[in-house]
């Protein structure tokens, strides 16, 4: 039924970009006839729209209509450029790995430093050898044609029991305009492993371009793991990013997202515990103005029992943004006590202001506690009025009641500095809007 | 010198006038106690004087320190020395009480073109007045007023005149809901800031409070006007004898 569809000029579009693209992206033979089954896959979807239940909220062919051409690989202005934005946004003491426009940057990042630690390789390299993470269990359209066109990605392992000493930052960074990067990246987590990883997405300029990311995470019994993704893309640009989280036994995982930038933006992540006695705490922060669109899309998969999963979600959407929070809880029949808990709330910063929230609840379990909550509304006048009548001037009384309603997510992020870091996004986002 | 005037002010609330021509002077150095009953427009004097959305002025003027202030927004008010302590504090969850303290003071020095106060000065500045209003600094790391009892929240109230030292200081019924005890400490807080560059206009349902706060006028409102002003002892006579006798005024 979607047949028609794909024929569509968007189609075509994409047809023509794997076409001219396929014989710069890196692989084996058998990697090659993967990509091309992928992109086949893709074509015969096309970009994701609203009779999509999945992407209801997030209509690809009529926010973004056609994807960019792959992006050329980094010349040395770029990465000078590139090397400017790493200093702007790394963490204090953060082990980098830095890709620019979808390509590893070796140069800018901290190999040496965290060969003690990681175990790290290129998806470049890998795809020499190896097609197999190409392949996902999903049918989405924007996976698959992430698998046909990914260019790059970081492929790190934390071995059994290490505790690296400090964070480790993946750092997408965009330079060319009009132009896409794909990128998939793999985080194998062993057992009793303690790690913060951190994803930015940054650009050097303000111009419109595409990030097609996706990251496939396992994380092995008795780990404890925060995973912090933080996207400040460009006002134009736009961002979807997939990820797949698979959780052992006894784990305490902690997950914040922040989107502050790009017109069109999803996150779509989709956690599953194979192991009991696991806590997953999901929070996230969307602060949306102009016409931005952001989405936080997140499927929870109680595969087993006795596992705890905790989602806490902030948006503050200003003008005509629109924000999108769907929640998914899936109880599989076998996953008795399972504990799995959503709630968000949206302030509205303007009468156009546009907030959807949709939560599912699949439940196949008889002794379960599950929940969600949602709430939207605009600030409160009366403590406006208190604050203003203190000193502070509307957009300072403003942004001190944002900062409140955002940080009961913030403040889930257990590392100080990491948490002054993102505190600091929220504050030059606020700025922005004076 | 006059520090603040008001004229023949007249207000409305969406259709309804309020205040039907009130005028009122206060000068520097002077506690001004305004009385009447319930409904009497006490609170919405004090709420126009402080810039509260939700009122029309459609006749009069408000002078501070010889400037309209029907002019300037909440803030600037703030900034120029009128400060409303409220009858109702409200809670702010998420907001530190000493972020907000400072976040608050600094913005009030910017706006008068004074540089802000170092952390180290603004710590001990306000450790010394929250000792001797009897306030913990463990509350002071709470959310604004979250959790606050009625007297934590009126001595917060009195902890931030005393910080911003504003030169007009109006209490709105700050003994509603406050225990003999409780009001003791707010009312001795208020005592010490007076000074005679700083005036005070004390608004209340009941004499009690004017044995702790006593005023240098008395004001009597009914129906949205003054009418009867005196010295102190009018609260005395009006404890007597009620506001029934200017019901019909």
């Amino acid at each position: 039924m979607n047949v028609a569809v794909a024929k569509t000029g968007n189609g075509r579009a994409v047809s023509d970009l794997f076409a001219s693209a396929e014989g710069r992206l890196p692989g084996s033979p058998a990697v090659i006839a993967a990509r091309r089954e992928a992109f086949e896959a893709y074509e015969r979807l096309g970009l994701p729209h609203r009779r999509i239940e999945e992407w209801k909220y997030t209509d690809l062919r009529a926010l973004v209509g056609e994807v960019l051409p792959l992006a050329a690989s980094p010349d040395a202005a770029a990465l000078k450029r590139a090397a400017d934005a790493v200093k702007a946004h790394a963490i204090d003491g953060a082990r980098k790995l830095v890709l620019v426009d979808g390509v590893f940057a070796a140069d800018l990042s901290d190999v040496k430093a965290l060969a003690a630690e990681a175990g790290f390789k290129t998806l470049r390299e890998t795809l020499e050898k190896d097609a197999s993470l190409l392949k996902t269990a999903s049918t989405d359209a924007v996976i698959a044609l992430n698998a046909a066109m990914a260019t790059d990605g970081v492929i790190l392992s934390i071995a059994d029991g290490a505790q690296p000493s400090a964070p480790i930052q993946i750092i997408h960074i965009a330079t060319a305009a009009s132009a896409s990067a794909f990128t998939r990246s793999q985080v194998a987590i062993g057992k009793g492993v303690r790690a913060t990883i951190v994803e930015s997405f940054v650009a050097t300029g303000a111009e419109a371009y595409q990030v097609n990311d996706a990251v496939i995470v396992s994380i092995g019994d008795d780990a404890d793991v925060a995973h912090i993704r933080l996207m400040d893309d460009a006002p134009d640009a736009v961002n979807v990013t997939s990820h797949f989280v698979t959780v052992g036994a006894n784990v305490k995982l902690n997950f914040f997202n922040m989107t502050t930038g790009a017109a069109v933006s999803r996150l779509q992540g989709f956690i599953t515990f194979s192991g009991e006695g696991s806590e997953l705490s999901a929070n996230g922060v969307n602060l949306l103005q102009k016409t931005e669109h952001g989405d936080t899309t997140l499927v929870v998969d109680h595969a087993v029992p006795n596992c705890v999963s905790r989602e806490v979600f902030r948006a503050v959407i200003d003008d005509r943004a629109h924000s999108v929070f769907q929640g998914r809880i899936i109880v599989r029949p076998d996953a008795q006590k399972t504990d799995g808990k959503m709630m968000t709330r949206a302030l509205l910063l303007s009468d156009e202001a546009e907030a959807d929230n949709k939560p599912e609840l699949e439940i196949f379990a008889d002794d379960v506690s599950c929940g969600h909550g949602a709430t939207a509304g605009a600030l409160d006048d009366s403590l406006l009025f208190y604050l203003k009548a203190r000193g502070l001037p509307e957009k300072q009384a403003q942004a001190l009641l944002i900062q409140a309603f955002v940080g009961e997510a913030i403040e889930q992020i257990a590392d100080d500095g990491l948490r002054e870091h993102v505190i600091g996004i929220a504050e030059r986002w606020l700025e922005r809007r004076s | 010198m006059a520090l603040l005037e008001v004229k023949d002010l007249k207000v409305r609330v969406e259709e309804r006038e309020i205040l039907h021509g009130l005028t009122l002077t206060v000068n520097e150095g002077e506690v001004h106690a305004i009385m009447g009953p319930n409904g009497s427009g006490k609170s919405t004097l004090s709420h126009v004087i402080a810039g509260k959305p939700g009122y029309e002025v459609t006749d009069g003027q408000i002078l501070f320190k010889g400037e309209d202030l029907l002019e300037m927004d909440p803030d600037e008010r703030a900034a120029k020395g009128v400060f409303l302590a409220f009858q109702y504090p409200v809670e702010i969850p998420g907001v530190a009480t000493m972020t907000f303290l400072r976040t608050a003071l600094n913005a009030q020095r910017k706006a008068r073109g004074e540089s802000e106060y170092s952390t180290p000065d603004f710590l001990k500045k306000v450790r010394e007045v929250s000792k001797s209003l009897n306030i913990p600094q463990d509350m002071l790391k709470r959310g604004v007023n979250v959790g606050f009892s009625g007297g934590e929240k009126k001595r917060n109230e009195v902890l931030q005149m005393a910080l911003f030292e504003p030169s007009l200081c109006i209490l709105d019924e700050m003994d509603s809901g406050l225990d003999i005890d409780a009001l003791r400490i707010a009312a001795d807080g208020v005592n010490a800031l007076r000074s005679p560059g700083r005036a005070m206009v004390v608004i209340t349902h009941y004499q009690r409070l004017l044995n702790y706060i006593v005023p240098d006028f008395v004001h009597v409102m009914s129906r949205g006007r003054v009418v009867k002003s005196g010295a102190k002892d009018l609260a005395l006579e009006l404890e007597a004898s009620g506001y029934t006798q200017f019901e019909d005024a």
